[in-house]
């Protein structure tokens, strides 16, 4: 039955994992902005884009 | 205007002989808004003023086109403003130390608020400052709150440089007084996503560790040793949950009970105790495995509700004061010249200079110039009142023509205005929502309860102490009102996202509740009823000819009176003539000669002041004269809005309804036929009065609902049970108010309070629900049979069925009444 001790505590441990990047990505503001990022990221770099019109 | 090319010239001529009314439509090609004419041009780009033409050019210099390519004319028209003087406050070190946010020295960070923001192609620009300016390290926006934070050097550039550069693009960053006061935003949401994050972590691995306990149902399957670790490991689980997660509950309940109010924390409290206590017994003493996963399960449900309920509009705002109104500096005048101070450091006998369009700070005396004062946000009336000098004027207005300089008689803190607004504050202590039905039925809910548990364990003590200790806490534990606490957030809730689909943002959940309850529904005339932005205007005199409407045309062009730009919208487009020897006259009229042609346009006192008397029952009329010849009038008159004629016939039979206006009663034959003959129509009221009216049908029990737009409605918003801002556009300012209100919904009030009413029926239908498994869970708890897995059964599932049922409910009765779910 040891093993069965084993198994819980290997999986509270991967389980408080997740927890802890829970509560890091809260604090470090992950939620904030939910909308911001999903247009940012279609934006294009290239700074010298020529004017089609 | 004086950028005149050779085709410009030709279309003019061509266009007065011919046709002076333009087929092809002139769209800014930076902002997309239709161009007076085409005397901004760039290549084949055509701007609607010298502001878009800047920014494109800025754009252009900068290689940075791929903001056009991003949305069609995604720009905003920037404010054209030539002097320094604006942002010179913003180098006072004391207000720069208020907004930077962090600054060591050389790099120094802020946000803005800048409401222009409003699509793909401004957060582009916005984030690449950076390659307009080099000091510029990082600048990062957030859409959602309209804000944008900027890192910079702060020797290279300095705050007013930055703002400058922001407003130059057309991005004018909102910055006003109470950012200076602003304590540092809290974010609550941080904290309640925590709470959740940690109870579901607790209730999934207690969950976890149950099973066992589920599965053998007091046979011999679980190993001993292994149950007592299981159990013990719960316990520790547990904790955070109960103490971190529902501590709020607790103390809810704690300040509830030191106030002598039963709220409903105080059964989730109860509950909560009970069962926590009881497992941390049965577990020491070794006689059971404890309701830990009913325990979790408990909390993490009642969080989900808690937030769901918790939705809010970050845009925008419902607790707005004379502070976030006003601007933050205005310009002074001393001795040593102007210079631009805050506006909280004006004191009596200051001389400040107030430009046009700029709002007047204190209450002060009008020392020069010519004042043509529009106090539209604080009376509602929308025509400029003309002061001369020695009159008195109160803080609030806005100028419109020329620069006038003023005397400061009241310090910002104690003008007209904010004691107005300062007055409100000690009506608003009720709006706690503390009333709310959800309360008020746990006072009751928590009586029964104990009673029942009273009498349990009192019928159990003859026979079994034991036994009679549990059936009294398991009493306790399955009566906890979780089902009750649920059906009020998400029928709320999901009523509350429902009518803000449809422009009707309310402050929170517990407004639906006391809307639900009106009797009383007082309507503000001017920008309420009535649509000021568009007014009816109708030509009385001889017929026009196409060549007057040009000359009229180009010579209101320049004036920025408001009614001069109603009159402009709504005459046909023209190629404007160039004017000389323009002459404005604040609040009363221009004159000026085009083509040798003197012409004047103005108020009947301007026009003709012989004969004024002839025309002085006529409404808000412009009056035009050519050559000296009086040609006739343009009478302007204020259409309701539409739908509002319907809207009234259809509350007139459920609700009394009352008309207060700040105005005179000469739109009186308006609104006559929609109001019937016991509802009360009252003129010419001052903001005191309107608040005063409030109240006194407040004491007469009726339960008011107020809808009102102006900064004079803020008291009587204030004061009334619910108070409705309508506003042309949410996030610009509004009056401190219960709800935000799209101009263009106004038609569906009716329909909004009728859904209120069917929203609190669903939650007593929700409550009746709760009950019936509250029953069921009792009769288990009073046999003293409630094991962990009838409780790990029956709270999830009637709190699951209770919100199913709420928000199906809600949703469907939306549907049936005609909202978008």
């Amino acid at each position: 039955m040891m093993i069965i001790i084993l198994l819980i505590g290997a999986s509270l441990v991967v389980s408080s994992g997740f927890l802890l990047a829970f509560i890091w990505a809260v604090k470090t503001g992950q939620y904030d902005d939910r909308y911001t990022p999903s247009v940012r990221m279609l934006l294009d770099d290239t700074e010298n884009t020529i004017d089609s019109k | 205007m004086s950028g005149v090319n050779p085709t410009y010239a030709d279309n003019t001529s061509q266009g007065i002989s011919s046709d002076p009314v333009r087929e092809i439509e002139l769209i800014c090609d930076h902002c997309g808004l239709e161009c007076r004419d085409d005397s901004h041009t760039l290549g084949e780009k055509v701007f609607c003023c010298a502001g878009c033409k800047k920014v494109y050019e800025l754009l252009h210099a900068n290689e940075m086109c791929a903001y056009y390519n991003l949305t069609d004319q995604p720009g905003v028209t920037p404010f054209a403003d030539d002097s320094g003087l604006k942002y010179g406050y913003l180098d006072d070190p004391e207000i720069q130390k208020q907004l930077l946010e962090f600054s060591d020295g050389d790099i120094s960070k802020i946000t803005f608020t800048i409401p222009s923001m409003h699509c793909a192609a401004c957060i582009w620009l916005l984030e690449k400052l950076g390659s307009l300016n080099a000091a510029i390290s990082h600048s990062r926006v957030n859409f959602l709150q309209k804000e944008l934070t900027v890192t910079f050097n702060h020797n290279d550039l300095s705050l007013r440089q930055l703002v400058a550069l922001t407003a130059s693009l057309g991005y004018e960053p909102d910055i006003k007084l109470e950012d200076i006061n602003r304590t540092k935003r809290s974010n609550d949401h941080k904290r309640l996503y925590l709470q959740i994050g940690i109870a579901g972590f607790v209730f999934g691995n207690i969950m976890l560790l149950s099973f066992p306990e589920y599965l053998a149902r007091g046979g011999d399957i679980v190993d001993p040793g292994l149950r007592l670790i299981f159990t013990w490991i719960s316990l520790v689980l547990s904790l955070p949950a109960v103490f971190y997660s529902g501590l709020d509950y607790l103390i809810g309940a704690w300040k509830g009970l030191a106030n002598r109010v039963i709220n409903l924390d105080v059964p989730i409290a109860l509950g909560i105790l009970s069962l926590f206590g009881r497992s941390v017994y049965e577990v020491s003493v070794g006689v059971g495995t404890g309701y830990f996963d009913s325990l979790s399960g408990l909390i993490f449900l009642l969080l989900i509700g808690k937030i769901f309920q918790a939705k809010t509009y970050d845009t925008l705002s419902f607790e707005r004061d004379y502070s976030s109104y006003f601007p933050i500096a205005i310009i002074r005048k001393d001795d040593d010249g102007e210079k631009s101070v805050p506006v909280v450091s004006l004191k009596p006998g200051d001389r400040i200079v107030v430009r046009n369009q700029e709002l007047i700070p204190a209450d002060s005396i009008l020392m020069e110039g010519a004042g043509g004062i529009d106090y539209s946000f604080v009376t509602g009336e929308s025509q400029p009142v003309a002061k001369e000098c020695g009159d008195v004027v109160y803080a609030g207005g806005r100028q419109i023509g020329k620069v006038i300089e003023l005397e400061v008689i009241e310090e910002v803190s104690r003008s007209y205005l904010t004691r107005l607004w300062n007055q409100d504050s000690s009506s608003g202590d009720e709006e706690s929502g503390t009333a709310d039905l959800a309360n008020s039925i746990s006072k009751y809910f928590v009586a029964a309860v104990l009673l029942i548990a009273v009498v349990a364990f009192g019928w159990h003590a003859f026979s079994d102490v034991a036994l009679a200790f549990q059936v009294f806490t398991a009493v306790l534990i399955v009566a906890c009102p979780c089902a009750l606490a649920l059906a009020t957030p998400f029928t709320l809730g999901t009523a509350m996202r429902i009518m803000g689909k449809h422009n009707f943002y309310l402050k929170n959940a517990g407004v639906i509740e006391r809307m639900s309850r009106v009797n009383h529904i007082i309507f503000d005339k001017t920008g309420t009823l009535t649509n000021s932005h568009n007014v009816d205007i109708s030509w009385q005199g001889d017929a026009l000819a196409d060549r007057d409407i040009v000359l009229i045309k180009s010579l209101i062009r320049h004036s920025t009176h408001p009614l001069s730009m109603k009159l402009f919208d709504h005459l046909p487009p023209i190629r404007s003539l160039q004017v000389d020897n323009f002459n404005e006259v604040a609040g009363k009229g221009v004159e000026g000669y085009i083509d040798g042609m003197f012409i004047r346009v103005g108020s009947s006192e301007y026009i003709c002041p012989g004969n004024a008397a002839d025309h002085i029952d006529e409404t808000s009329g412009i009056y035009i004269e050519i050559d000296g010849a009086v040609r006739g009038l343009f009478s302007v008159q204020a259409t309701l809005r539409p739908g509002v004629t319907s809207l009234l016939q259809k509350l007139q039979n459920k609700f009394k309804l009352s008309l207060i206006s700040g105005d005179t009663s000469q739109d009186k034959a308006l609104l006559t036929p929609s109001f019937s003959d016991n509802s009360t129509m009252l003129f010419n009221q001052q903001p005191i009065d309107k608040m005063n009216y409030v109240n006194l049908q407040r004491e007469n029990d009726d339960r008011v609902l107020m809808v009102g737009d102006g900064l004079n409605d803020a008291g009587a918003l204030k004061a009334s049970d619910v108070g409705i801002a309508l506003t042309g556009d949410v996030t610009s300012f509004s009056p401190a108010c219960d709800a935000l209100m799209d101009a263009d919904s106004l038609s569906m009030l009716d329909r909004f309070l009728n859904f209120s009413k069917t929203s609190m029926k669903i939650i007593i239908a929700g409550f009746i629900l709760s009950f019936l498994y509250n029953i069921a869970g009792l009769s288990f708890a009073v046999a003293g049979k409630l094991s962990p897995l009838v409780c790990a059964i029956l709270m999830p599932l009637s709190s699951i069925t209770v919100v199913a049922f709420s928000s199906l409910m809600t949703r469907t009765q939306a549907r049936l009444k005609g909202f978008k779910p």
